[in-house]
């Protein structure tokens, strides 16, 4: 059995009255692919930000690789890493010159050979020397592909990754992804919005709906659990906040 | 023409003042700092015969003053830029330290006064044939100050823009001017009313210049002006390092590092 990379326990997040996050406690084993899902507003990204030390909480504990977040902020951020479409690098700068940025805030040895290095293996070498603001979004997601992999992190977290991509991008985006959590026993925590996209490539799904998880498992389990089909109609259930038919109530 | 477009154009750009105090200044404040500069500088101007030349002391007032100017800027307007490119979080989920961040973006001015300080010393040579640098070496304690104040200014603007984002924008363009008028950077303190010269002698900028005019006028380096600059400046250091580490925590505790670049 693989043990726990990230244990999350009792988390809480309030903005003032609002309770942006609920008491969650997940965990997520060595080399898993875990979906966490939920509607806007569900608390998806105030957790994220949480466990990369973004946000205090409010309460709870977030064990990462063995260390505590944020007290062990620096520790554990130089192990994971984080891509998002929704957080650009600096599109008046090269895609070289961003990536040389990036190699030296994670102090990677040889930094300028790696770089290169993930270019190839990405399929970017040719857009190394074009200003940000000239790629095309699936290049953009690319590059912060590159960017995210530079520290080779035992955990990455991908908020939304293939959100601006066209389905071929989309795939072939995954497709790399799985290669990775393959070679290299990568864990990823991966948010989407993209109910088919999580069934294909997540081991293990959280829902959270309102700051709580109201389902966690395996995605045949989840589905079974509460009755439904797909997650996608999971997800409009829960997002029309229809009572779901078993588990918690959202 | 559609009148209606035409005034939609008017709405979208008069919207963001609603409610943003620093907006407001740049038409409420800005014009009132301006008639306060150009009024004192009048002043000096009528009552100038003392200085033996008034270009020189000009043009090396000009350059402290971007030496302040560049490097309050090297902080507060590298900072937005993390913003407008939307890169912040990018930064701050790598393992970088919050004072790494902070002593990053101080070396950022160092090189900008780099260049501007050079290529204002060669547009005085071959402009007004003044070499600015012949104060020679009382330069090096009088931008040294200049350098500990500009990153006080810039720290504390780095912490406001940090809580109230981009929404802050002209705050940190317009710092180092909201000084000026106070600074005595191109006029004496003695053309300031006294009772405003009780208040001003607690900003470092006045003893800074007032030693500046003093070597040009070859009296030397007036050692009291240095130390209280020194002083000041240790004390606005102080405060802006707490300010602005108290400023990361409430954005660390409110989200505002995420919500900064919105």
């Amino acid at each position: 059995m693989a043990s726990g990379i990230i244990t999350v326990r009792n988390l809480s997040k309030a903005f003032g009255k609002t309770v942006a996050v609920d008491g969650i406690s997940f965990t997520v084993k060595k080399g898993e692919i875990l979906g966490f899902l939920g509607p806007n507003g569900a608390g998806k990204t105030t957790t994220i930000a949480m466990l990369l030390g973004l946000i205090k909480p409010t309460s709870g504990t977030i064990r990462i690789l063995g260390k505590r977040m944020p007290e062990d902020r620096e520790a554990i951020l130089s192990r994971v890493n984080f891509s998002s479409p929704y957080v650009q690098l600096p599109y008046g700068l090269s895609v070289l010159a961003n990536l040389k940025v990036h190699a030296r805030l994670y102090e990677v040895p040889n930094g300028d050979m790696k770089l290169r290095e993930l270019a190839r293996y990405f399929g970017v070498e040719d857009l190394i020397k074009r200003r940000m603001m000239t790629l095309s979004s699936g290049q953009a997601t690319r590059i912060n592909l590159v960017k995210a992999f530079l520290n080779d992190p035992e955990i990455l977290f991908l908020d939304e990754p293939t959100s601006s991509l066209d389905p071929e991008a989309a795939d072939t985006f995954r497709n790399l992804l799985m290669e990775e959590r393959r070679r290299r026993q990568l864990t990823i925590l991966y948010t989407s919005h993209n109910m088919q996209e999580v069934e294909k490539i997540a081991d293990r799904i959280v829902f959270l709906h309102q700051g709580k998880i109201i389902a966690e498992g395996t995605t045949g389990d989840v589905l079974k659990k509460h009755k439904q089909k797909s997650l996608e109609d999971f997800f409009i259930q829960l997002a029309r906040s229809e009572p779901v038919p078993t588990g918690a109530k959202p | 023409m559609n009148v209606i477009r035409i005034w939609a154009i008017v709405l979208r750009h008069l919207y963001p003042y609603r409610f943003n105090l620093s907006r407001l200044s740049e038409l409420v404040v800005w014009p009132f700092f301006e008639m306060l500069l150009f009024g004192f500088f009048g002043i000096f101007f009528a009552s100038a015969s003392a200085f033996g030349s008034i270009v020189a002391i000009f043009l090396g007032a000009v350059l402290l003053w971007q030496i302040f100017f560049r490097i309050q800027q090297g902080i507060s307007v590298s900072f937005l830029m993390e913003l407008w490119s939307r890169n912040l979080t990018n930064i701050f989920v790598s393992p970088i330290s919050v004072a790494e961040y902070l002593t990053g973006l101080m070396i950022v001015g160092l090189f900008k006064i780099a260049i501007v300080g050079v290529l204002m010393w060669v547009f005085a040579l071959l402009l007004y044939h003044i070499n600015v640098l012949s104060i020679g070496l009382a330069l090096v304690p009088l931008t040294v100050a200049l350098i500990l104040f500009g990153w006080a200014i810039g720290t504390v603007v780095l912490g406001i823009v940090l809580r109230f984002g981009q929404g802050a924008e002209s705050i940190a363009w317009a710092a180092a001017f909201f000084l000026q008028p106070f600074g005595a950077i191109f006029y004496p303190v003695s053309i300031y009313p006294e009772w405003l010269q009780e208040i001003i002698k607690w900003l470092p900028l006045p003893h800074i210049f007032e030693a500046l005019r003093s070597v040009f006028a070859g009296q030397g380096l007036p050692r009291s002006q240095l130390v209280w600059a020194y002083g000041l400046d240790a004390a606005y250091l102080l405060a802006a390092f707490f300010f602005f580490g108290y400023m990361f925590e409430q954005a660390r505790e409110k989200g505002y590092l995420l919500k900064a670049q919105d």
